[in-house]
């Protein structure tokens, strides 16, 4: 199809893409809007390394078009910073050695971001079951488990 | 004396605004001589930088693929020299900037690139020290080293930091003799745990691979491929792809390829190919088949250790066990695809690649370009996990020949299929083990024969008086039949190449005499071992465990294994509960114990022990390459499975300190137990006995099934 202007909210601000409908939202970000921390890893939506946020859910970039966000709210690993300092989750993955070669960690990090936006203090079989499709070769499950759990357990002990 | 390779003094100190750079040659450490390329003579194998502002700079050929050395190399810089962790900057993986280097495979790093990066750091600590007496007007053994500042022992407020000594120098220090390394018992930064220098990198979403670099005008390539290995192209029509608005169709000799600015767009051109192959004429063995034509490919036999007499042993042996062990191939799998930027102009090519092997990839390239080495640049941006796949370095000479070819910057980014199809996947393998056991209920005789798997993990260290370990078809290219003959497609190194299965192969044997001998698993192996290591990692592990001694199949799902891989010692115990109605396994705690000498980062070898116990449980359960002859089915996640959240037991890493030992390699010895200790879980739930990998549930189904009929 032709290109036409396609607008969303990426990371907090406003974009305008003159771009094909069926343009995949991966590339875009990658390309154009230099988000390279979004990572191709299967390009059928199998091992979760796009995962970004589309209006707060887990969404696989590497199958989303440009179409399905017009007028959404996209977020990507580069976004989820909080006032300049790291997101929780982020500061807990570093706290626990939650990854070696990395390349999985923005869809790791986006994924539980959109678990406990939807549950707040899930028990740590709802963690490995929302993390269930995103793969990690290097074998770092168990670190990534305890670190989305250090972070759920924080928000509880929160006012 | 000779300038380091690549970068020159001048522009060393041009680019740092003065310092002091240590360079350690081969010389200093004869270990390091035996692995190099005898035609980089000039070369040095390490150094280091301090500058005017300080910091620290390390330089090293190794690349950071996620096992850590761009940490543990850091603590090691770091301790030498007497600064803080967080003033030391890795450039890695960089040839025009880092010292030769053959590659990062076989758990080396820290082993043998370690003591000349040690050795670096303590010449240069040497060297500022010498600086600050002569400043300081006192005699260096008054003076000692902290965070970067040398100070009077016994007049602390006279001091002078490195970086005040750095600034105006322009020092070269060559070590050809062996410098004294600090003793474990003094470490302040080594063997304490340190969290990982990427780490926020990689939460961020800044860390580059070699995809995310940029270039001004870059084109997106998609190439041609063959429907099955071994095919040949016969005609390709363009002229749909041509269609396609702001493509470029390259085509020269053998290779086709389609380039635009989007890498979407270059999909949609390469799709639009009509391309006519050749198949050949035979498909070829498939998953089940193969292990026959290995059997039958009349691979010679070399023996690789002999004691007594196997053959005059085996007729006196009390009860004599003959088992056959298979496994499939295994796919390397990292998340990250390889992927390459290349640049060719003025006679130059700077290439980013992710490659495990940066030098011989700039080699490789350097051919393919008809330049000169020199003229070559390879550059390695972070891996997204290699496990050795990307000693394998096809997509960026694709990209640097593109790169000449269209004059303009080109990546090459594989897709998944790409990766499954070009994989050099880890080799069939087929082990026969015939051992005896005597009257008094000792292992008699051994005698092993492998085909596929190469040697690594054959030697184990059991006492056992009559041995012979014969293997054929491994991964040697010297080798009759080469490995390109005896299989349908490419493999190459894998994680601990070949020892995953010969592990598998001895340490269920082990277990196979120690159930007949009505023997504990643990306490059969410890009665043939006088070897204090693996004693001391067994009991570990044992201990953490919280084994129990029973003989197997105790029905409780309780299996131990253990070997040496790559200097170091390593043993696990598992418990795994099976489904008897579908067969499948499911681990549920791992404890393993690992000697590997002294321990740089006990973090990172944590992490190295769950990462390989988790890596293993896939190669022990769930993958196994599915194709027919040079034909791979499977090209992507769906049908090929990786060890997910849910299969991913609890994993407790248990270090043995062994500080009297320089340190050993860290990243392949766990994953090497994992098969095994699972098979010997599975017997010991069961009774039944699995002799292929991976153990999926229609295997364990038929094993329990065939154990109840012969009523064992």
């Amino acid at each position: 199809m032709a290109a036409a202007a396609i607008h969303f909210t990426l990371n907090g601000r406003p974009v305008a893409l003159e771009a094909r409908p069926e343009r995949l939202l991966l590339w875009a970000l990658r390309g154009e809007q230099g988000l390279t921390g979004t990572k191709y890893g299967c390009g059928v939506g199998a091992c979760g390394a796009c995962t970004v946020l589309v209006d707060g859910r887990a969404t696989r970039s590497c199958v989303t078009t440009l179409a399905e966000v017009e007028r959404r709210e996209v977020v990507t690993i580069e976004g989820v910073a909080r006032n300049g300092g790291l997101h929780p989750l982020q500061q807990a993955f570093i706290d626990h050695g939650a990854l070696q070669c990395g390349y999985c960690t923005p869809g790791m990090v986006l994924t539980a971001h959109a678990l406990l936006a939807a549950t707040p203090h899930p028990a740590r079989e709802a963690i490995a079951a929302a993390m269930e499709h995103q793969l990690c070769r290097c074998g770092a499950h168990q670190r990534i488990l305890a670190a989305i759990e250090s972070v759920a357990a924080g928000a509880e002990r929160s006012p | 004396m000779s300038e380091p390779r690549g970068l020159s003094r001048r522009e060393f100190f041009r680019l740092a605004g003065g310092g002091i750079l240590v360079c350690v040659g081969c010389a200093a450490l004869p270990s390091l001589a035996q692995n190099r390329w005898p035609r980089y003579p000039e070369d040095v194998d390490a150094y280091l930088l301090i500058g005017a502002d300080g910091r620290v700079a390390v330089f090293s050929g190794k690349v950071e693929m996620g096992q850590g050395v761009m940490t543990s190399l850091a603590q090691m810089a770091a301790e030498e020299l007497g600064v803080d962790l967080g003033s030391i900057d890795m450039v890695l993986g960089d040839t025009d900037r880092c010292p030769w280097d053959m590659g990062t495979f076989g758990s080396m790093t820290t082993r043998m690139f370690g003591p000349a990066l040690r050795a670096a750091a303590a010449e240069a600590r040497s060297v500022l020290t010498g600086l600050a007496a002569a400043r300081l007007a006192v005699s260096p053994d008054r003076l000692s080293v902290r965070t970067g500042i040398v100070s009077v022992k016994d007049a602390p407020s006279r001091h002078v930091s490195y970086a005040e000594l750095a600034r105006g120098q322009r020092l070269l220090r060559r070590v050809d003799a062996a410098t004294v390394l600090k003793a474990a018992a003094d470490f302040e930064v080594m063997g304490r745990p340190a969290m990982r220098l990427d780490a926020r990198a990689k939460v961020t979403g800044e860390a580059k691979y070699a995809a995310d670099m940029r270039l001004p005008g870059q084109l997106y390539a998609r190439i041609l491929r063959p429907p099955v290995h071994r095919a040949q192209l016969q005609s390709v029509d363009t002229s749909g792809a041509e269609a396609v608005g702001g493509v470029t169709v390259v085509r020269r000799d053998d290779l086709v390829a389609v380039l635009h600015a989007d890498p979407q767009r270059a999909g949609e051109a390469l799709a639009a190919l009509r391309a006519q192959w050749q198949l050949p004429q035979e498909a070829g063995p498939d998953q089940d088949g193969i292990f026959e034509h290995l059997a039958k490919s009349g691979a010679a036999l070399t023996e690789s250790a002999h004691r007594g007499d196997v053959l005059a042993a085996r007729p006196r042996a009390a009860r004599v066990f003959e088992s056959t062990y298979h496994k499939g191939y295994v796919a390397h799998a990292p998340l990250e695809p390889h992927a390459a930027l290349a640049e060719v102009s003025a006679g130059r090519a700077t290439v980013w690649a992710s490659t495990q092997t940066p030098f011989p990839t700039r080699d490789h390239i350097a051919h393919a370009l008809g330049l000169a080495p020199e003229a070559v640049r390879v550059i390695t941006p972070f891996l997204g996990g290699g496990f050795g796949g990307k000693s394998a370095d096809r997509q960026a000479v694709e990209a640097a020949r593109l790169a000449q070819l269209c004059g303009r910057p080109v990546q090459v980014a594989w897709d998944r299929s790409e990766e499954f199809f070009f994989d050099r996947f880890d080799p069939a393998a087929v082990v026969t083990i015939v051992s005896g056991v005597d009257a008094g209920r000792r292992a008699a005789f051994w005698d092993f024969t492998g085909y596929g798997a190469g040697e690594r993990g054959t030697a184990h260290v059991y006492d056992i008086p009559d041995l012979r370990i014969r293997c054929g078809g491994g991964m040697s290219y010297e080798q009759s039949p080469a490995p390109q003959q005896l299989h349908p497609f490419e493999v190459g190194p894998w994680r601990a190449p070949g020892a995953n299965m010969n592990v598998f192969a001895i340490e269920s044997q082990m277990d196979i005499m120690a159930a007949a001998c009505g023997s504990d698993p643990l306490e059969f192996r410890l009665r043939h071992l006088s070897d204090a290591r693996m004693r001391a990692v067994l009991e570990a592990a044992a201990a953490g465990f919280g084994w129990q001694a029973a003989a197997a199949p105790s029905g409780r799902g309780c299996g131990i294994a253990c070997a040496t891989d790559a200097g170091s010692y390593v043993a696990a115990c598992a418990e795994v509960a099976v489904d008897p109605a579908q067969g499948g396994v499911r681990v549920l705690r791992v404890v393993c114990a690992e000697d590997l000498g002294i321990v740089v980062n006990p973090e990172g070898a944590r992490m190295q022990i769950e990462g390989g116990v988790t890596m293993g449980l896939g190669y022990a359960l769930s993958e196994e390459l599915h194709f027919r002859g040079g034909d791979i089915l499977d090209r992507n996640f769906g049908s090929y499975h990786l060890p997910r959240f849910s299969a991913v037991p609890r994993i407790e890493a248990i270090l043995v300190r062994n500080d009297g030992l320089a340190p050993q390699g860290g990243g392949e010895p766990p994953i090497t137990i994992v098969g095994a200790v699972i098979a010997n879980a599975v017997f010991d739930a069961t009774g039944a006995r699995q002799l292929r990998l991976p153990m999926t549930p229609e295997r364990v189904l038929a094993g329990i099934a065939a154990a109840k009929l012969h009523g064992s």
